[in-house]
């Protein structure tokens, strides 16, 4: 997609949505839109049965948690004296730029086989709140996909005929996909030969940060060498 | 007559037609499937978070373990996602090298389905023969990257090495006489191109074996016509994508109407499926087979007369030569930020699909600007098309599951990612 057709395709958009639509761009061929929540099952239903867009499959929903965005381990304006084990310590060090903006969302990757074009619709929502209307009756394949997102982040979709955690364990406590879920988790699980079954512990593996997270401007691309 | 009860069944995750470790609840009437509940996530692993705590080079070697039979399609996505977002594109050889091994992946993929799909519904010689032209291509995995599966060989920028000048030959030993290892190594006395342009000469005549098997195999058919039908509006709604569209008669091919690398300059066919059944996904997949070998001839005609680089020479996102390394500092200084710190990415969002052999395999990636990837969402196709095992199932008979399971080309590695 060019930005002509990204601008034309933006403009019958935004007729449709009307007011919900928060912020449009286009980055790397891909146009992205950003939706209000309340209504997101009619949008997606317009998207899909407007003659002059007819996004009829959705590809991919996928929840993001915002709340660690631009975070690094290991800033490095200046030397310090302690060095590596900064990062490795539990704790990361903040620039004091948090995430001020929602911080979770939901991302539909729509595609129009008709018009052979592809879509990115996005849904922010709070924190306290992580709450939307469910789109399985326009799009039956999200009825997983929405699972998924509920089982990873705990985002809530209203309506939904069966919300069940899909692939974390029976009786799984907690969103792991959430940024403040550790890495390792909190319990594990072996046989305990004594009482013949498979008991829960608390995970017994030690994190270990062996790259710290850095965030550099002088990103490399096309510099000179 | 027996009074026939309702009941509850329990089928996997330790059975041999489930594919791995899908766990289904069938809820049945006698022998009809009511309902069908599977239960995923018992191959869980969590990829997508070990992605987001590791530089982005290092995981590619996890996407590979997505879906284990397909594994040079998984990276190539994630690897797309990469470039794209950091603007970069590699080198035609690249590309060429890349299509070429995507389509060996599509044959290797393809060749795993029809031998388990086969067993699965009591056809056992196919599986012998599928596998006797997978060790070739595997082979080729080895010869290329040094292992047999999990291969990290597609790089951003590009891929790690050069094709090989000469393929690996068998040796004789306690297992293996002078006499097979001769025979063994009669296609492998050129190049790594020599031997797969070997392959893709003989693939076709393969594939007439399996379909003297198949095709017009009396059981075959009734295992499979008018199973699963799918219509096609169904189809697009339920997220199919790959032969499980095509088999319900839509023609979408991302290799045809969105193509990447050098898909455009080359020739093949998408074939197309008539009834939307079980059958239709079967003759589909076996005429992409070889439509495939047909791809890898044109790769390999093109490779022998293009040398050239297969990687980017900028050694901020791609490691040094060795030799180079022992003599500038510079090399050196790259070498050593690039595998203790990797590179960082422009801020932004992604989502990068490749035509997988099992339908669209997107990467949808974030970046924050780090050096690790923000967010990876793998859009495996299996997940889509397993959760449409209830519609699929309803009305059939228990029987007919493991016929369903089969043509969906179930891999638990992507579906539970």
């Amino acid at each position: 997609m060019n930005r002509s057709q990204a601008d034309a395709l933006n403009a019958l958009i935004a007729q449709l949505i009307g007011d919900d639509l928060e912020h449009s761009e286009f980055a790397a061929g891909e146009l992205t839109i950003t939706v209000r929540p309340a209504r997101i099952d009619g949008h997606l239903r317009a998207l899909r049965d407007a003659p002059g867009l007819a996004f009829t499959q959705l590809s991919d929903l996928s929840g993001v948690d915002y709340s660690a965005y631009g975070q690094a381990d290991w800033i490095t304006h200046q030397a310090t004296s302690s060095g590596f084990s900064r990062a490795v310590s539990r704790g990361r060090e903040s620039d004091g730029t948090e995430n001020a903006g929602p911080r979770f969302a939901v991302v539909y990757q729509l595609l129009s086989i008709p018009r052979n074009q592809r879509l990115r619709v996005k849904v922010l929502l709070p924190e306290a709140a992580p709450l939307l209307p469910t789109v399985v009756e326009v799009f039956p394949v999200a009825d997983w996909y929405e699972r998924e997102a509920f089982d990873l982040f705990g985002i809530l979709f209203e309506g939904h005929p069966d919300l069940r955690r899909i692939l974390t364990d029976y009786g799984f406590i907690g969103h792991p996909f959430r940024k403040d879920f550790p890495l390792e988790g909190y319990v594990e699980v072996r046989y305990d030969p004594e009482r013949k079954r498979v008991v829960y512990q608390p995970v017994s593996i030690e994190p270990r940060t062996l790259v710290p997270r850095v965030i550099r401007d002088d990103r490399g691309v096309g510099t000179a060498h | 007559m027996p009074e026939i009860r309702n009941m509850t069944l329990n089928f996997g995750p330790q059975h041999p037609a489930a594919h791995g470790v899908l766990r289904l609840v069938l809820e049945m009437d006698g022998e009809v499937i009511e309902r069908a509940d599977p239960h995923i996530g018992l191959l869980h692993r969590g990829t997508e978070k070990l992605a987001e705590n590791k530089p982005f080079n290092q995981s590619i070697g996890y996407m590979d373990r997505l879906d284990y039979v397909s594994m040079m399609c998984n990276e190539h996505a994630y690897v797309m996602a990469i470039e794209r977002l950091l603007g970069i594109t590699p080198p035609v050889r690249a590309q060429y090298i890349r299509v070429m091994f995507d389509e060996i992946t599509r044959v290797l993929n393809h060749l795993m389905w029809l031998g388990a799909h086969g067993l699965d519904i009591g056809a056992m010689t196919v599986f012998l023969y599928c596998f006797r032209e997978r060790e070739d291509l595997m082979d080729c995995y080895e010869a290329v990257s040094g292992t047999r599966m999990h291969a990290t060989y597609y790089r951003p920028g590009g891929v790690y090495r050069d094709l090989p000048e000469r393929m690996p030959q068998y040796q004789a030993s306690r297992w293996r006489s002078e006499k097979d290892v001769k025979e063994l190594n009669r296609n492998r006395q050129g190049s790594m191109l020599d031997f797969i342009e070997d392959f893709a000469d003989r693939f076709p005549a393969c594939v007439d074996e399996y379909e003297t098997l198949l095709t017009d195999n009396r059981i075959w058919k009734q295992r499979t016509v008018d199973i699963g039908i799918v219509t096609p509006e169904r189809a697009l709604a339920l997220g199919f994508t790959g032969p499980m569209l095509r088999g319900s008669g839509v023609e979408w091919d991302l290799r045809k109407k969105q193509p990447y690398e050098v898909y455009g300059d080359l020739e093949f066919d998408i074939p197309v499926g008539l009834n939307g059944d079980c059958y239709s996904r079967y003759l589909v997949r076996v005429e992409e087979m070889r439509q495939s070998a047909r791809l890898i001839k044109q790769c390999v005609q093109w490779l022998r007369q293009n040398p050239g680089p297969v990687i980017i020479d900028d050694h901020k996102l791609t490691p040094p030569r060795r030799g180079e390394m022992k003599g500038d500092m510079e090399s050196l200084i790259h070498h050593f930020k690039l595998f203790t710190e990797g590179y960082c990415v422009p801020p932004g969002e992604v989502y990068a699909a490749v035509e997988h052999p099992k339908g669209e395999f997107g990467i949808y990636l974030v970046s924050d600007g780090a050096n690790k990837p923000y967010r990876v969402k793998a859009r495996a196709p299996g997940f889509a098309h397993l959760s449409a095992m209830n519609e699929m199932a309803q009305g059939h008979m228990l029987a007919d599951v493991v016929a369903i399971i089969g043509t969906m080309d179930i891999v638990f590695g992507e579906i539970d990612r």
